[in-house]
């Protein structure tokens, strides 16, 4: 009996931070990778990982919470609206447009997670849809501070730490996404492996068990729509920077649907699901894209129907099922 | 002493239908008390009604002298009431340890942490293995509910329970649903709660509720119509012809 418990014991007392260490070697890897062996497709990996922190930021709330959202392109949108107006009026230092980046998707976050959390189900996912048009509205009419039609463009951040520039091969945009993405994504680690994420994935299950546990879900919700929020808010800033332009586009229906399909294809409620999505996906559309600019989306369509049928949970878990076959494999050899 | 829980003249109505009729109770510590009544008699309605799951249209209720009508879910699970359900309510997806955990984790205030590991807890750890292991799951700690058979889910609403260390404890029918042979594992599990903690159970097998139970309510339409020992609910007229019925004269035969 005591044998089975062990699993549990020897994961209290591994050598702490080994596992946050292991995945800081696999980012610097895959970055690496990225930046030597496509230097010419930088510009697209950039735009890649922005559209990771919000596949990421969608997981937090629907992956982890349950909240059903197709407005999520709001807080990146308007967060990266925030850092396009800063950097015009001024701001160019590329850690001060993050931060600002940050604290507007956090607070998008906490706004929009306050009326969103008070619904559930139907009501929920409408009410999402309006906030998104709303935001999409706002950036449309406040032609002073937005651009209205034509957004905001010509915009250029300062240099990082005052020496790389933000250059035409987005040499620099791509170093600093990937660590900003890879520093995120171990915090994010932390948060859902949390006692409050470990509760959040609880009221996912069971809404009633976790109040008959005392647990009060609308205050949690609304926290972890804030952070949601805050990393939306950071590919939305990362994004404004490496493309020195911000659109419509950004804050789209549209975007808000595609992030849910990314997500739903690598698998919600796993935070490297929400990362394999938004890279399957965005590969996919590339390179497809390129080779037939008419019927792609015909072809995005056939392969998540496939991904439905054969991998309900998204492709995480085929996956993950794969490695751990090696790896017991492994251990017999 | 004041009474841990009292109902005083509790009333809910659904609808047009007068569910629940002017019930008034009270459950002291040590307390081992069954409600039982016919199907539709409004026991489950009144488990929702002492949880705040529903609020009552007249009546209040009070704990250790307080008023607590008011009062949400969580916040009368933060003072001791805790309730199990009926057909199982557990976290699905997640481990049984992790169910466990988490309530302990709630009661003592903890998860409001975002940045600590939720496995790193030893406290709450030394805490679950004990539970678990109190009630003979503690080798499934790492299963997830789903894998488990129905009688140990019914044990993991009951651990769940323990973890939350209540004051007053409301148990509906926690053996509905468990193979008849296992029933003596879940009765042992109630037998060996804390003794200074009150408990009402809700059960349809008679066997389950003469042995636990020290006193006894019986609902019927809503309305409690007797309370009184063990031995005194099976010869009381009214009672036999609103609920026992066969089960009473049966007993008188056997």
């Amino acid at each position: 009996m005591t044998e089975l418990v062990l699993p549990h014991h020897a994961a209290g007392r591994r050598i702490p931070l080994i596992g946050e260490a292991a995945i800081a070697l696999a980012f610097a890897a895959a970055g690496a990778l990225g930046y030597f062996l496509f230097p010419d497709d930088l510009a697209f990996l950039t735009r890649l990982i922005g559209i990771a922190f919000l596949v990421l930021s969608l997981d937090l709330v629907t992956g982890y919470c349950g909240i059903a959202t197709l407005g999520h392109a709001a807080l990146f949108g308007g967060a990266a609206y925030a850092v396009g107006a800063a950097c015009i009026r001024g701001i160019s230092d590329p850690f001060a447009l993050l931060a600002i980046g940050l604290c507007s998707g956090a607070v998008l976050g906490l706004v929009s997670g306050a009326l969103i959390s008070r619904f559930r189900g139907l009501p929920q996912l409408v009410l999402s849809i309006a906030i998104g048009q709303l935001v999409a509205g706002l950036a449309n009419k406040l032609q002073w501070l937005t651009g209205g039609s034509d957004g905001l463009s010509g915009l250029e951040p300062g240099k990082v730490f005052g020496v790389f520039g933000f250059d035409m091969y987005s040499r620099t945009a791509f170093l600093l996404s990937f660590t900003v993405l890879a520093i995120t994504f171990l915090l994010l680690r932390r948060v859902v492996n949390s006692p409050f994420g470990l509760m959040c994935r609880g009221i996912k299950d069971d809404s009633l068990r976790a109040r008959m546990m005392g647990a009060s879900i609308y205050p949690r919700f609304v926290i972890m729509y804030g952070i949601a929020g805050a990393v939306a808010g950071l590919g939305g800033a990362l994004t404004a920077m490496s493309t020195g332009v911000v659109g419509l586009d950004s804050v789209s229906f549209e975007r808000s649907a595609e992030v849910l399909v990314m997500l739903v294809l690598g698998g919600a409620g796993h935070l490297w699901g929400a990362l394999i999505g938004s890279v399957i996906f965005m590969l996919f559309e590339h390179i497809v894209a390129a080779a037939n600019p008419f019927h792609w989306m015909t072809l995005v369509g056939l392969l998540l129907i496939l991904i439905v049928v054969f991998a309900p949970r998204g492709l995480i878990g085929p996956l993950t099922a794969l490695c751990a076959r090696l790896f017991s494999r492994e251990k017999k050899t | 002493m004041s009474d841990l829980l009292e109902a005083r003249h509790i009333s809910f109505s659904f609808g047009g239908l007068q569910v629940t009729r002017d019930v008034s109770f009270k459950l002291a510590a040590g307390d081992r008390v069954a409600l039982i009544g016919p199907n539709g008699a409004g026991k489950t309605t009144l488990v929702n009604l002492i949880t705040g799951d529903i609020a009552p249209s007249e009546g209040r209720f009070f704990m250790s002298g307080e008023d607590i009508t008011a009062c949400s879910i969580p916040q009368r699970v933060r003072r001791g009431l805790v309730r199990s359900f009926q057909t199982t309510r557990l976290f699905a997806n997640l481990t049984v340890a992790d169910n466990v955990a988490l309530a302990i984790m709630q009661r003592r205030g903890l998860t409001r942490r975002l940045l600590s590991r939720a496995t790193d807890l030893p406290e709450v750890k030394a805490e679950w293995s004990e539970i678990l292991g109190h009630l003979g799951l503690l080798g499934l700690a790492s299963r997830k509910i789903v894998e488990l058979a129905y009688g140990q889910q019914r044990l993991m609403e009951l651990a769940i329970g323990l973890a939350l260390r209540p004051k007053v404890l409301l148990l509906d029918e926690p053996a509905a649903g468990v193979p008849h042979d296992e029933t003596p594992r879940i009765l042992e599990a109630i037998n060996r709660l804390p003794p200074d903690i009150a408990v009402l159970m809700i059960e349809h097998d008679m066997d389950l509720v003469f042995k636990f139970a020290r006193r006894v309510m019986v609902l019927a339409a809503g309305r409690l119509i007797f309370e009184g020992s063990a031995a005194q609910v099976t010869a009381d007229h009214e009672v036999r012809r609103a609920y026992l019925g066969s089960y009473a004269d049966a007993r008188r035969t056997a």
